[in-house]
């Protein structure tokens, strides 16, 4: 997947000369996933930026940049070191059209790994997602596979609204699949339907889809057909996707990896009943992590839902439905 | 070897200035013509005129809660006439009415914003601003990647972003002084300490002694400069504007002035502000002043001071009507300029309201 997100901001810079990616460590160093190794070299250090070490100013000058006429590419090496930005991305990001009644449009894209599962130190692991959904203006989009990653990048860096671009850090070398070498783009706001099946829809995003697929596979073979849907956007968020798969279903399981309460999962559930309440032969159900911090990595393990824990709680609601 | 030591220097430091408190010029050259005087002079007065009038009608209900420019009219106008606004940029914080009309900003825009109309908030295409800031010091960030970026493709455009003394202890003005220093960014740090961030005096910012002096930690320059001298400000900040066009970077300016009326309508002065203290600072008031070197000119006396007055006055109360008989804006101003492209959700919601408002 990093090689697929690399590619796109390579094509991307190549084709527009307006777009310059900033951030710490994304020069020489290349990131330090290396999603921007080359890039420096390729196309300069006045459009690839080792910016100072302060996210508040990555992102609020990378709104200037924009201003200006350019089209930034912000990387913020961890979504746990959002918070120092916050102010920037949640009220002068996701508002400035809506401040300037649309004299000012801003096409930027703030890319940032985020989620757990390889060890590492304190706050760098959290899904941070719902802060950032809960942002009117800001559209956030979470691949889960290479071809999206390098098709939602794109969509995200054509669009002229702000868009945050969630990474999953265990997938970026654990996800491999085919990534064509021509420019595409995937469209903003439609899932995936990444396994079809007839019981039960089990939804997730970025990293977690991996699981879901896992756990489909084992579900499977207990007898159970789960369909799993990929997000790939949380806003916009594809509703009549969800929809039309959970009528087909009448069970749903939604998986992430950020805490209960407060997770994106309340908001599909509420919107799930809404939308199709009659159809519904169970109660949906949450897999998640706990309500509590992001434990240190030793731990990790048994704080992000794994493919046993969902199998046990799907296949538990479709029994217990049956 | 010695240890080498940074030790703050505590001795006083005068801010530069070309006018004595009555208004005689030292005896350099004027910075500034006489028209070019006259002009600033009546952006001065035409903010007085438009800070009584919004006041008498926030009283009377018929406005918002906004921020009066009373004592701090030279700082803000000498900064601003130092500007081209067919190339340079505002990236205001909100006690900045001169400037920002100077820029092109109309006055009735500026006054619908302050009504809660969203309509306020519409900067012509021609206007080189960003909307007015009420999160202190966010603006700062925004302002020096503006510069940046105008840099970096080959303009000549200079960024000037205003703000006060409480905003420089915010974070953002921190993080974008040591940027801008590194980025060699083409903007001005106009920092007016007008002595109050609402009741919080100046002493409680910061223990330098000075906020100029605080731009030597990032690698900038700082300048200190009597806030109620038109002209002084006015030379400092075009000193300021030529070397970031010329590729010299940032400067940051701290504007020496005093808030004489409040921090907002809302506020209440009598509750903290010494009073002989305000009484002191109003005797060095920005507009009698450079009405006092005018007329040590010989080129000032009461009946152009009349017609100014009068052309002021009518200027406003044009803009005010056109304000009172703009329509409230209907729920779709609710929706609209959130997204480029709106997710579905939101469309249906527009909807929604407007079925629920009787129709948009």
């Amino acid at each position: 997947m990093i090689e697929a997100i690399r590619e796109c901001l390579g094509q991307e810079m190549e084709a527009d000369k307006r777009v310059v990616v900033i951030g710490e460590d994304v020069g020489v160093l290349g990131g330090v996933f290396r999603a921007t190794d080359g890039l420096q070299a390729r196309f300069g250090k006045e459009r690839v930026v080792d910016m100072p070490l302060a996210e508040g100013v990555i992102v609020g000058s990378g709104i200037g940049l924009a201003m200006s006429g350019l089209r930034p590419v912000i990387e913020l090496q961890f979504l746990g070191f959002g918070h120092q930005a916050f102010h920037q991305i949640g009220q002068q990001v996701a508002r400035l059209r809506y401040r300037s009644q649309g004299r000012h449009s801003l096409p930027l894209v703030i890319r940032s790994p985020f989620g757990g599962g390889v060890r590492t130190p304190e706050l760098h692991s959290d899904a941070f997602e719902a802060f950032y959904t809960h942002t009117p203006g800001l559209k956030v989009v979470a691949p889960a596979t290479a071809y999206d990653a390098k098709g939602l990048l794109a969509a995200a860096m054509e669009s002229d609204d702000p868009v945050l671009y969630l990474e999953p850090l265990k997938g970026y070398r654990l996800t491999k699949d085919e990534v064509p070498d021509e420019r595409y783009t995937v469209p903003l706001g439609k899932l995936r339907v990444a396994r079809a099946g007839t019981d039960v829809t089990l939804i997730a995003w970025s990293a977690a889809v991996n699981v879901a697929e896992r756990a489909a596979e084992e579900l499977f073979e207990q007898g159970i057909s789960v369909e799993v849907l990929d997000l790939r956007s949380l806003n916009p968020l594809d509703i009549e996707g969800i929809t039309e798969s959970v009528v087909k279903t009448g069970r749903v399981a939604i998986l992430h990896e950020a805490p209960l309460t407060g997770g994106f999962g309340s908001e599909l559930i509420a919107t799930i009943q809404q939308e199709c309440f009659y159809n519904l032969e169970a109660p949906i159900i949450r897999i998640t992590a706990p309500d509590t911090p992001y434990p240190l990595g030793g731990v990790e393990d048994l704080y992000i839902p794994d493919v046993d824990r969902v199998v046990a709680e799907v296949a538990a609601l479709v029994k217990a439905s049956a | 070897m010695s240890v080498s030591r940074f030790l703050p220097d505590f001795a006083p430091i005068s801010p530069f200035s070309r006018l004595s408190e009555s208004g005689i010029l030292d005896s350099g050259a004027s910075p500034m013509s006489d028209e070019a005087v006259i002009e600033a002079l009546r952006y001065m007065m035409l903010t007085r005129v438009f800070d009584d009038k919004a006041t008498s009608m926030q009283r009377q209900g018929r406005f918002g809660t906004f921020s009066s420019v009373r004592g701090q009219e030279a700082s803000v106008v000498g900064a601003a006439t130092a500007l081209d606004p067919t190339k340079d940029w505002i990236v205001p914080q909100y006690r900045e009415f001169p400037a920002l009309i100077r820029h092109g900003y109309p006055i009735e825009n500026f006054a619908l914003y302050f009504m809660g109309n969203p309509k306020g908030g519409t900067i012509p295409p021609e206007v080189n601003m960003l909307p007015m800031q009420i999160s202190l010091a966010a603006q700062i960030p925004q302002a020096t990647g503006l510069a940046w970026g105008l840099k970096m493709q080959g303009g000549d455009g200079v960024v000037i972003t205003f703000f006060g003394d409480g905003a420089s202890s915010e974070g953002d003005f921190h993080e974008s002084l040591n940027l801008a220093g590194i980025m060699k960014a083409p903007v001005i740090f106009f920092l007016q300490n007008n002595g109050w961030a609402i009741s919080t005096p100046r002493e409680n910012q910061t223990a330098a002694r000075s906020f100029a002096e605080r731009a030597l930690g990032y690698g900038v320059e700082g300048v200190i400069v009597d806030g109620n001298d038109l002209l002084a400000v006015h030379e400092v900040t075009t000193q300021a504007v030529a070397k970031a066009r010329a590729g010299g970077g940032p400067t940051l300016i701290e504007s020496v002035t005093y808030r004489t009326g409040a921090h907002n309508t809302a506020d209440d002065p009598t509750r903290y502000v010494d009073q002989q203290e305000l009484e002191k600072w109003q005797q060095k008031d920005p507009v009698e002043r450079i009405k006092n070197y005018l007329r040590s000119r010989g080129i000032w006396n009461e009946t152009l001071e009349q017609e100014m007055l009068d052309s002021c006055a009518a200027q406003i109360d044009t803009a005010m009507e056109i304000a009172r008989n703009t329509p409230l804006a209907t729920s779709n101003a609710i929706f609209d300029h959130v997204y480029a492209e709106p997710p579905q959700r939101m469309l249906d919601q527009k909807s929604d309201w407007a079925h629920r408002n009787g129709g948009a």
